[in-house]
């Protein structure tokens, strides 16, 4: 690129793309003067490939791309976490396999057959659906992220964590989501006046528990009964989930047994012992259900080797649990200065947006670093201001901006600025 | 015919989402329910229904106190949530109160959750961890009374059952602001 960058360290976003003019130049056509040359076949091209198959599989080459940072409570293995490998993969699919997990008493073995949505309380009608009802009833799918609320709850320690980009932020993971909204539902049983929340419990054995406004179930709160074009996967809520578009991951409640409507929340165990928001002057806030903005270079980030000076895109996702993002900035001198991002085409509410910008790495130590808007003005915080009156070990809803340190090695390291 | 009388039956639908304010008329005539959710007997949702609320709503019949609690703790609890509650593998249930203003914070039942009635609707819902379901109403409401004992909320003698427990007063009743505003 002969076009001067839009921002310090060698960053090309969208003006300078503009700029550049997309076009190509039209390539030379040849044709070979070697007329002896033996065509070369790699072992590959040499026989038959292999034999159709009933469900497909990624390259054996792939095989490092797996969901990482396992963990769970001492004494389980169901009740913890794994994440996204957000580093290894472009666009803003998350593959169904490898969508973040966070169970509270392990996967249930569901059998559909067997399985029941009951919708009662408050309503005219306490009604039962099965899995094969539902399937029969309008449905819907957007493509949309869940975020557990306690993604990025590494960058709480005091001091930067030698992490990498799935570690820190792969609670997060996008899919096209398939069901039926849950307004019909309650519709169908007819909900009293009186009645304000709902509490969503889950067929798991901890018969996970949350309280939602009956305003967000109302207005776009579905049924999900599939993920990608499949049913959900079991570690996602076979045979059915509640999806809450936008709002904390752990309120989207999986293997969604039972919709009770009530006047009030009912406070369960996760909403005000876990799920809640500990302040520096001891109070604490209950109910913080929208995901905050935020944005992540995912390449190149930790493990990813950059090799040697040259061009490089700068890659990564960005999400808003208040709608669409507006614009990505991009940073390679430690956020003296900013590049607008490159968005990938579709950009749509409640879903991550892939940016891009270009940049000419020189070699040298930088400090790189995005920052997302979405579209309703809220700008993604610093670090230091999200941090501002949360109590230590306070770790949920963090959106502070991710920086990484590219060493002179080309290797990206996450630090605190 | 049957065209045109659907296509009435549009009109009058999309009249209808029209009126309502919908931006999007077509999601308004697709979303009729085929009306396939089958009744349900009081019964059978009382055998699903796994919510207690904090006034005490969904409380089963049932007591228990500290004293009757303790041993129970020991055999579902202790391998986990340590001795009274502390220096478990897992979750500290008990001391920590006046810490949450401080520079480390300790939450647990007795200094951080609001309501007691959460900590019944919780352990029966929920444990003990490999043998959720096993533990009869009397033992949830003595595993209770056992936890706010070690908790300094109540007293060892004190019967908790559905008219007592809702009027617990938890320390830290106070303590939380909603972040979301509910009409």
């Amino acid at each position: 690129m002969n076009i001067p960058p839009d921002a310090g360290n060698g960053l090309y976003g969208r003006r300078a793309l503009l700029r550049s003019g997309l076009a190509g130049g039209a390539a030379l056509l040849t044709t070979s003067a070697f007329a002896d040359t033996k065509l070369r076949r790699p072992e590959w091209m040499q026989t038959p490939g292999g034999p159709m198959s009933a469900a497909g599989a990624p390259s054996r080459f792939e095989a490092h791309v797996q969901r990482t940072s396992i963990r769970s409570q001492p004494g389980t293995d169901g009740s913890g976490v794994s994440s996204t490998p957000l580093q290894y993969l472009d666009g803003v699919i998350t593959p169904s396999r490898l969508h973040f997990e966070r169970h509270h008493s392990g996967i249930p073995d569901i059998n559909p057959a067997q399985h029941k949505l009951y919708v009662h309380g408050l309503v005219d009608r306490p009604l039962a659906f099965d899995t094969e009802a539902l399937a029969r009833y309008p449905m819907v799918s957007r493509i949309q992220f869940l975020e557990c609320s306690g993604n990025s709850s590494a960058l709480i320690a005091p001091q930067a964590a030698d992490l990498d980009c799935a570690a820190i932020h792969g609670l997060l993971a996008v899919s096209e989501w398939g069901g039926v909204p849950l307004s019909i539902l309650l519709e169908e049983a007819g909900v009293s006046p009186e009645g304000k929340w709902v509490v969503a419990d889950g067929a798991d054995a901890a018969v996970m528990s949350r309280s939602v406004p009956l305003a967000k179930i109302m207005d776009d709160a579905i049924v999900a009964l599939y993920q990608n074009g499949e049913r959900l996967r079991p570690g996602n809520g076979y045979p059915m989930r509640l999806f809450l578009p936008g709002w904390e991951g752990n309120a989207s409640v999986k293997w969604l047994r039972s919709i009770k409507v009530t006047e009030q929340p009912a406070m369960s165990k996760e909403e005000t012992s876990k799920y809640s928001d500990l302040q520096t002057d001891g109070s604490a806030k209950l109910f913080t259900f929208p995901m905050g903005v935020k944005s992540v270079i995912t390449s190149p980030s930790p493990g990813l080797q950059l090799r040697g000076p040259g061009l490089y895109q700068v890659s990564g996702l960005a999400w808003s649990g208040a709608g669409r993002i507006k614009t990505v900035e991009v940073s390679a001198d430690g956020g003296q200065s900013w590049a607008a991002a490159q968005l990938d085409d579709h950009v749509l509410p409640l879903c991550a947006t892939r940016f891009r910008v270009a940049w000419r790495y020189n070699g040298a130590p930088a400090t790189i670093m995005s920052r997302a808007t979405d579209e309703s003005g809220a700008v993604q915080p610093t670090r230091a201001a999200v941090m501002r009156g949360r109590a230590a070990g306070s770790f949920y809803h963090m959106n502070p901006i991710q920086t990484w340190r590219i060493s002179v090695e080309g290797q990206a390291r996450n630090v605190y600025v | 015919m049957f065209m045109f009388s659907a296509l009435r039956e549009n009109v009058r639908v999309l009249t209808a989402c029209l009126g309502l304010g919908l931006l999007v008329p077509a999601a308004c005539i697709a979303a009729e329910s085929p009306q396939l959710g089958q009744s349900v007997s009081a019964a059978e949702i009382a055998a699903i229904d796994f919510t207690i609320m904090p006034d005490g709503t969904g409380l089963p019949a049932g007591s228990g106190t500290a004293k009757q609690g303790a041993a129970l703790y020991q055999q579902h609890c202790q391998a986990c949530h340590g001795d009274k509650g502390v220096d478990g593998i897992n979750d500290r249930l008990a001391g920590g109160h006046g810490t949450l203003s401080s520079e480390q914070p300790i939450k647990t039942v007795g200094s951080y959750w609001p309501y007691a009635t959460t900590v019944f609707d919780f352990i029966r819902r929920a444990m003990p961890y490999a043998t959720p379901g096993s533990l009869s109403d009397d033992e949830v409401y003595a595993l209770t009374a056992y936890l706010l004992y070690v908790n300094d909320v109540v007293a060892e003698q004190a019967v908790l059952d559905a008219a007592s427990l809702p009027k617990v007063e938890m320390p830290n009743r106070d303590g939380f602001v909603w972040a979301t505003v509910v009409e």
